[in-house]
């Protein structure tokens, strides 16, 4: 039988991976659990509204992204359009060349990674330096973030410290306290000697156009402490309607994400430095990002875009924990990515087809989600699709049914079959397929009982007299 | 340069379009989220500073000459402090051997081990800081050193997240600091210090 990528990259994970990966996910579905449960008697009940705040956002998107961009205009924030990823790209490196800018610090964003932004910066001369510890470490390692909370979920410490003594960052040391402290010593005076910071947004609010970014290592702020200007990454589906709705959100995501009651770092950025302030940009600039989301927005799979990037969806799968993110071939891994990147994929909706099968349907993705996304639903959507645009990948591992097809659309066949059935006893084991043989070998074949349901509904019939007046 | 935008927010009104209804902005109460536990009439320095602890964060009340001796205990013997706190610290951080700075020099960034800066205000529900452009003299001061103190007094402690929301500040760079930075990006665990100070103090003038 022909296995799913999934399956096979699962198969090949080496097992002091597969245990990096169940470790981290596990922790933090039990932070998460631990939170939601001793803050709040029903929690639930703000999963959901937040779920409805969000839908609401995206589903009036129409009305709220000129809003928040005339808010921002008049905050002094220089705000750009990108349809996809080179056009961000190019807004970066522009606004780059126009400050004479080499060196650019980064904070992490997932967006950036879709676009493939140190890549395009890099073949243009320009310095891309990633400042969260685990992007930073995979960035060193030209490796792929493989969980979108904990990038290097699956890497253990032995092998960051091999990578921090291969790049002259001290000798051989694998205790994470002195891991963590060269990369503050070294990482210090990146931030310093940067020209720009870039961060994304985990929320943007229409009504005061604030940006929103969480972080526990405090990157995004020491970028944006540091430099002299600030570009921030946005996708449009980011969007909240009201300052109000935040109270609800970051209290949601930091318990979904890491089991706190808040992140470390909380910031709400709504422009350039002030006039008293020494330290920090001088111009700020927001990119709205579509590169695809506005074509989920068309698509009934919409509720997607509600997703606020938490990974508790990743942390409770049973299938991301066997099989690491990577597996999933795309930025967005788990039961989120399996929705969202063959959406994204667009054209290539057909070569992602396959994600979507790589789900139990457990439901436990939709009852960890802080914003109540129906994941397993829209899976099933997806699965369908794959079938519609026969798509070779939506249907590895998937028998044969056309046989049956023709069997069960049409009754009279059927019954033909079901009366005839008996007859398969009669079917010589010598001249059975290899697997057949094996079967029968050990066990005889099930007796015929083809014909039974239809038999007893028919007797039930007669024997239910109607009721009397 | 107005074309993507235009095709972008042509994209987005043609995909909702079809919607025959839209939905609707849900009705709550902002303390929605507010934990059930938290008794928002009590003292709120207190509440403030067993979260604060819970987060391990570093609650401390009282004189400058409290913090100066504090900051000497540590070993802290050169740093930074906000300008307009000078006149109430000055002479308490000199008498414990605390030499400091009122602007931050960037290229000496290794040789403050604290800085001073005063807070906007802080959350007793989480056990919060607030920082911002206005009230914190500088934004790396309140950053690069191991040890940050955020000055802050009795009647700037809002109860909760929400009421902290409802009340941001109109300040271009509001940030709330809930502990000392901190990752778990190596194997989940637990190192605090990261790019921000390793011990974040909460500092009740009184």
């Amino acid at each position: 039988m022909k296995h799913q990528q999934i399956d096979q990259y699962a198969a090949s994970l080496p097992p002091d991976k597969r245990a990096s990966v169940y470790g981290g996910t596990k922790s933090g579905y039990d932070a998460r659990l631990r939170a939601l449960n001793t803050s709040y008697t029903a929690p639930d009940n703000l999963r959901r509204l937040a779920g409805r705040i969000k839908q609401h956002a995206i589903e009036n998107l129409d009305t709220y992204l000129p809003q928040v961009e005339a808010r921002m205009l008049a905050n002094g924030v220089k705000v750009h359009w990108a349809l996809d990823g080179d056009e961000a790209c190019g807004h970066v490196h522009r606004i780059m060349e126009e400050r004479g800018a080499k060196k650019m610090v980064k904070a992490k964003t997932m967006v950036s990674e879709e676009i493939h932004l140190a890549n395009y910066l890099e073949k243009r001369g320009m310095e891309c330096l990633e400042t969260d510890l685990g992007e930073f470490i995979i960035q060193i390692d030209h490796d792929h973030p493989s969980h979108i909370v904990k990038p290097i979920i699956h890497k253990n410490r032995r092998e960051i410290a091999a990578s921090f003594e291969r790049e002259g960052l001290g000798a051989y040391n694998d205790d994470p306290e002195v891991i963590t402290a060269r990369a503050r010593q070294f990482l210090r005076h990146k931030y310093l000697a940067a020209d720009v910071g870039l961060s994304g947004a985990n929320f943007v609010s229409a009504e005061s156009g604030r940006i929103v970014l969480v972080t526990n290592e405090g990157n995004s702020r020491f970028s944006i402490a540091a430099t002299k200007v600030h570009i921030a990454l946005v996708g449009i589906e980011k969007i909240v309607p009201r300052d109000r709705d935040l109270g609800l959100l970051l209290n949601l995501l930091a318990r979904s994400a890491t089991g706190q009651q808040l992140t470390s770092y909380t910031e709400f950025i709504s422009g350039p430095r002030t006039a008293n302030q020494p330290d920090g940009p001088e111009e700020m600039h927001v990119i709205f990002v579509d590169n695809g989301r506005t074509r989920v927005l068309a698509d009934d799979c919409r509720p997607i875009l509600r997703c606020i990037r938490c990974s508790a969806c990743l942390n409770v799968c049973p299938v991301y924990r066997q099989t690491s993110g990577h597996a999933y071939r795309a930025v967005y891994p788990g039961p989120v990515g399996a929705v969202l990147s063959p959406l994204l994929a667009g054209d290539k909706f057909p070569e992602m087809a396959d994600l979507p099968k790589a789900s139990t349907l457990c439901g436990a993705c939709n009852e960890v989600c802080p914003v109540d996304i129906p994941i397993p639903d829209l899976l099933l959507r997806l699965r369908d699709r794959g079938k519609q645009v026969g798509s070779k990948a939506a249907a590895a591992a998937t028998p044969p049914m056309g046989a049956f097809g023709t069997l069960a659309a049409s009754p009279a066949l059927w019954k033909v079959v079901m009366k005839t059935g008996g007859l398969s006893a009669l079917y010589p084991t010598f001249l059975m397929p290899a697997a057949g043989k094996t079967w029968v070998r050990t066990r005889g074949m099930p007796k015929w009982r083809g014909g039974k349901f239809r038999a007893w509904m028919k007797d039930r019939r007669a024997k239910t007299k109607p009721l009397e007046k | 340069m107005g074309t993507s935008r235009e095709t972008i927010l042509k994209r987005t009104a043609d995909a909702l379009a079809p919607l025959k209804e839209r939905a609707a902005y849900p009705d709550f109460n902002d303390s929605v989220a507010v934990m059930p536990a938290l008794d928002r009439a009590g003292d709120l320095w207190a509440i403030f500073s067993e979260r604060a602890k819970l987060v391990h964060g570093t609650p401390l009340s009282g004189s400058p000459a409290v913090l100066a001796n504090w900051l000497r205990e540590k070993n802290h013997a050169r740093g930074y402090c906000d300008p307009a706190l000078l006149p109430q610290f000055g002479e308490a951080l000199a008498a414990a051997g605390c030499e400091v700075e009122t602007a931050f020099d960037r290229a000496r960034v290794d040789d403050y081990q604290f800085g001073i800066t005063r807070a906007e205000a802080a959350i007793a529900e989480t056990g919060t800081l607030v920082l911002t452009d206005g009230s914190t003299s500088s934004r790396l001061a309140a950053l690069a050193p191991w040890t940050h103190v955020a000055v802050l007094k009795r009647e700037q402690i809002f109860a909760d997240v929400a009421t902290a929301v409802a009340s941001l500040p109109a300040d271009p760079n509001v940030i709330w600091c809930t502990g000392p930075s901190r990752t778990a990006d190596v194997e989940g665990i637990l190192i605090e210090g990261v790019h921000g100070p390793g011990v974040q103090v909460a500092f009740l003038l009184e």
